[in-house]
């Protein structure tokens, strides 16, 4: 009760030093952009500890993945938020002449991000990006699974960044209830879909705008390539793409492989002398790659493998070692569409390769299934790309690689259908927490009678012309040579 | 009234017509676009003959407020569509060359507009031009309070446009409920915050992105204007932005005003005269006064003015036929804060006019309230609109007139706050129906290898180059000539 208490008062301290006007400034914004890049500096061995805590992440994984994400969106802000403060002037037809329009950026107030705990550094910063860079009030709430790493920033932040207008708050389920029974101007929510209902549900009572950046099973389809060095690239990324990211606990990380029959084995082989070159050989000492995050997710994912259908289709991997909270990178080739490992997102280093008789048929099998935050393909075949872009739908498609969409501020990142809705990342980020207001400017300099009551069929005449853009007409009316 | 099983049955269609992705064609969606212009054109004395029956709207009006308009934006979105559906290259920092980058838009599927009573042709039909624009197939849930129009959308847009695509379904509340039951790739909703709520918690179940175009207390700021014209013109504005737009019942309509105290006299003479030129001595008579739309919110408006308190700040008006749902303009002068008038949303022609000692007063007023879809200034002072712009919040905001902003195809057009999220109007109807889709390309010639595993400090120095994208730092890593 005096948790709620505290909280209450905390969250009507933020409102007011909102309304203070503080966070409009430009200088404000910036401050706070430049602190958020010194705390990233100064603390970096302690973010590396911190994530190598909960995560067991090696510091170039962190620094790949989180440390570096965020200072590059900071960076990518500080140069660019000028642009993006600024009003845009809207073109106005001539009929409304003398008027001027222009859409004016301005902050929702106050807002709520609720982090992950699988990048539980970027998922919180990068979003605190946006935020700032549109000069709102933010409240972060790191993922209790990543305990490390939400003490961390509970820590830090309040040092470096403007705590009368940026807060963290920690704490398990009961915490996020409480918060979200309260009224937001935004909130920003990553995680997953049964969650990312309760949050919306809870939205809807204050009829808060919400932006949800689900999961999904991320499809990777491998066309044959025809040059050995082009295929050893693609398993090379492939293999960086499934099991780099936090050991495949990834919303954007390949979920599933989609291949020809025929190319299976090959695939198989390559996938196998790459995993061994990157993680080392040894089940017991696994190398470069992070740990399962608790004791609840490992049992999930051993759970997938328990089926024997499932467990026999097993060609790589499969070790379990529930001590160090490690699985070894599996492969599994066509264990039954209707497992849980093919209906539900992994969220693992568990890799299901689905084969089929002709590429071609990729296209329905994703179809078949909810909208994934990305679609993954590797092919040279440029007809085949045209029909994956406007034949399937997924939050974004990248050729040839994996989720190195993620590092672009060019594109806007986010899903479709069950994946989400709402996009970040660049200027989409400052828009995400930005409402645009039409600002109308009219001058009082010439009148038409005609737009007034009372009505009759002449001024019913004059409209007629006018939303036609009927300028000749409308000339000769008001010159009277036209009734 | 749809049944369940046919409600079934029209859902699966509308998903088939999509999934064999003939509305992904420009071609298709032009000719629904073009389909509807004839309808509207065609069918113009039929919506004239609706809007008079239902909201007692003169043919001006409902030329002004919704054909026109919808005419209008059938044309914008005609002429802009191949740009809107064109893919968007999106430039990428030269270390990413030769992978490219571009963003296209594609259709969400199925959508469920829910339209309301007030402009129910237009509110139905512009987000239809979006929806329709960006590619997809389309429920429009007309409100039952004005049954004419809602008939006559069922009857004819089965003619005009491809009826496997595009589908009215008729009913009051409970098949609101029921359609609100199934899941849709997108829900438009324009109404109240009570029914808005409703529809989003709906929505929540199936993770369906919404936009709420909901009401709110637009304030009108009304300052000191010393020039007799700019002064007239200002007034026609206000009345006809009052009572002359569906009588005062829209979202973007004038709410109440502020006015500093030594002007406010002069402002209710010239408001007075104002009405009276346009509505007539008689506004009861007057052919240019919408009605109120049932007896449920006439009695509500009747009920504003039962307080002895609310009463006896009349100063203009008050009269009301309850039988030909005839409210007459009416201006109040200072009803209490905490009455409902100043409280609610008073959706109809009774205008407060509250007094400040200082104009500048106003913003912390407005400040107040909940944002509303439509802030109003009229001033010349130049400072006090810079004020107004950046101090205030509303959906959107207009100096020195009001209500025309919604004609405006390249002014988003949507609310803030209780007053709703997302917009639309020219291309922001298309962004709002449609998934923005990124898409990168990559090459097999350049790769940047330290981004993957095994890890060494190497990698780490030269993720670091890159992040900055500190090119030659990057080539003297690799050449071994610069370590940390």
């Amino acid at each position: 009760m005096e948790v709620k208490m505290e909280l209450h008062k905390t969250l009507e301290e933020l409102r007011r030093n909102f309304k203070s006007g503080t966070t409009r400034n430009a200088s404000w914004r910036k401050a706070q952009l430049s602190a958020l890049l010194h705390l990233l500096r100064h603390c970096e061995e302690k973010i590396f500890a911190a994530l190598n805590e909960d995560l067991g992440k090696d510091p170039v994984e962190s620094y790949r993945d989180e440390i570096g994400v965020v200072e590059k969106s900071t960076k990518h802000s500080l140069s660019h938020i000028d642009q993006w403060m600024a009003p845009k002037k809207c073109r106005l037809p001539l009929v409304m002449f003398p008027t001027t329009g222009e859409v004016l950026p301005e902050p929702l107030g106050l807002v709520l991000v609720f982090s992950c705990w699988n990048f539980p550094i970027s998922l919180a910063l990068d979003p605190l990006v946006g935020a700032i860079s549109a000069g709102n009030a933010v409240v972060i709430k790191p993922s209790e699974l990543a305990p490390a790493c939400a003490t961390l920033l509970a820590n830090l932040i309040p040092v470096y960044l403007d705590g009368s207008f940026i807060k963290v708050i920690v704490g398990g389920a009961d915490v996020s209830a409480t918060l979200l029974q309260h009224k937001w101007d935004k909130i920003f929510f990553t995680g997953s879909p049964r969650v990312g209902r309760i949050v919306m549900s809870a939205a809807a009572k204050h009829l808060t705008p919400v932006t949800l950046e689900l999961g999904g099973k991320c499809p990777a389809i491998m066309d044959s390539l025809s040059s050995p060095s082009d295929l050893r690239v693609a398993v090379k990324r492939v293999v960086g793409g499934k099991w780099g990211p936090c050991s495949g606990q990834a919303c954007l990380g390949i979920d599933y492989m989609l291949v020809e029959g025929k190319f299976a084995s090959t695939l198989i082989e390559l996938l196998k002398k790459e995993i061994v070159k990157c993680f080392g050989n040894d089940t017991r000492d696994l190398k470069n790659m992070s740990r399962i995050v608790n004791k609840h997710h490992f049992r999930r994912l051993s759970n997938l493998l328990e089926d024997p259908s499932v467990f026999s289709s097993i060609v790589h991997g499969g070790s379990l070692n529930e001590e160090k909270m490690l699985i070894e990178p599996t492969i599994l080739l066509d264990p039954p569409l209707d497992a849980e490992i093919m209906t539900e997102e992994i969220f693992g280093p568990l890799l299901p390769i689905i084969t089929l008789n002709d590429i071609q048929e990729t296209i329905e099998f994703i179809n078949s299934r909810p909208k994934p935050l990305a679609i993954y393909a590797f092919t040279k075949d440029d007809n085949f790309k045209r029909r994956i872009l406007s034949e399937t739908s997924s939050g974004s498609v990248t050729f040839n690689d994996v989720m190195i969409q993620f590092v672009c501020d060019q594109l806007p990142f986010g899903g479709v259908g069950e994946s989400g809705f709402g996009r970040y990342h660049g200027s989409y980020s400052f828009d995400t927490f930005s409402h645009e207001k039409g600002v109308m400017h009219r001058r009082f300099i010439f009148e038409v009678e005609s737009r007034y009551p009372p009505w009759n069929n002449l001024k019913l005449r004059f409209l007629r012309m006018a939303y036609n853009f009927d300028y000749l007409g409308l000339l000769l009316y008001i010159l009277g040579l036209k009734g | 009234m749809e049944s369940p099983k046919s409600l079934e049955k029209d859902l699966k269609e509308l998903r088939e017509s999509f999934r064999c992705g003939k509305t992904k064609e420009a071609a298709w969606r032009m000719r629904q676009l073009k389909g509807l212009s004839t309808l509207l054109k065609e069918k113009e004395e039929g919506i004239f003959d609706a809007l008079r029956r239902d909201m007692g709207k003169h043919k001006a009006e409902a030329y002004r407020d919704e054909i026109g308009t919808l005419i209008k934006s059938i044309n914008y979105a005609l002429a802009n569509l191949k740009g809107w559906m064109s893919a968007k290259k999106a430039p990428l920092p030269l270390g990413a060359f030769p992978t490219t980058a571009e963003v296209v838009s594609e259709p969400l599927g199925v959508v469920l507009i829910i339209s309301t009573w007030n402009f129910p042709i237009g509110l139905s039909l512009e987000p239809l031009i979006g929806a329709l624009a960006a590619g997809n197939t389309v429920v429009i849930k007309p409100s039952e309070l004005t049954p004419t129009c809602s008939s006559l959308l069922a009857n004819t847009i089965p003619i005009y446009l491809d009826n496997s695509a595009v589908k009215i379904i008729e009913g009051d509340a409970s098949v609101g409920e029921q359609l609100l039951r199934h899941k849709w790739d997108k829900i438009l909703f324009t109404g109240s915050a009570r029914v808005g709520r409703m529809v989003m918690l709906a929505a929540a179940e199936h993770l369906t992105p919404v936009t709420l175009e909901l009401g709110g207390k637009c304030p009108a700021v009304v300052d000191c204007i010393p020039n007799s014209r700019d002064r007239t013109m200002a007034m026609k504005r206000i009345v006809v932005g009052k009572y002359g737009t569906c009588a005062g019942q829209a979202c973007i309509a004038i709410d109440y005003i502020l006015v500093e105290k030594k002007n406010a006299a002069a402002l209710v003479e010239a408001l007075t005269f104002r009405i009276k030129s346009m509505f007539g001595d008689n506004p009861r008579a007057s052919n240019s006064l919408a009605r109120i739309v049932n007896r449920h919110h006439f009695l509500r408006l009747k009920n504003l003015l039962v307080d002895p308190k609310v009463q006896a700040c009349v100063v203009y008006g008050g009269s009301m036929d309850e039988n030909t749902l005839f409210v007459e303009p009416t201006i109040l002068l200072d009803p209490p804060h905490d009455a409902d008038i100043m409280t609610e949303e008073i959706f109809g022609p009774l205008l407060p006019i509250i007094t400040l000692n200082s104009i500048e007063e106003s913003i912390e007023f407005i400040n107040l309230k909940p944002k509303a879809p439509a802030a109003y200034i009229f001033t010349k002072n130049e400072s006090l609109m810079k004020r107004m712009i950046s101090e205030t919040s509303s959906g959107s905001l207009a100096i020195n007139d009001c209500i025309t902003q919604f004609a405006a195809d390249t002014l988003p057009f949507g609310g803030v706050g209780e007053s709703g999220f997302g917009r639309y109007h020219g291309k922001f109807s298309f962004h709002t129906f449609s998934h923005e889709k990124g898409i990168l390309r990559r090459s097999f010639l350049t790769e940047f290898w330290f981004r993957f595993p095994p890890w060494n400090n190497n990698k780490l120095l030269l993720l670091r180059a890159a992040y900055i994208f500190d090119y030659i730092a990057i080539v003297l890593i690799v050449l071994g000539l610069k370590k940390s």
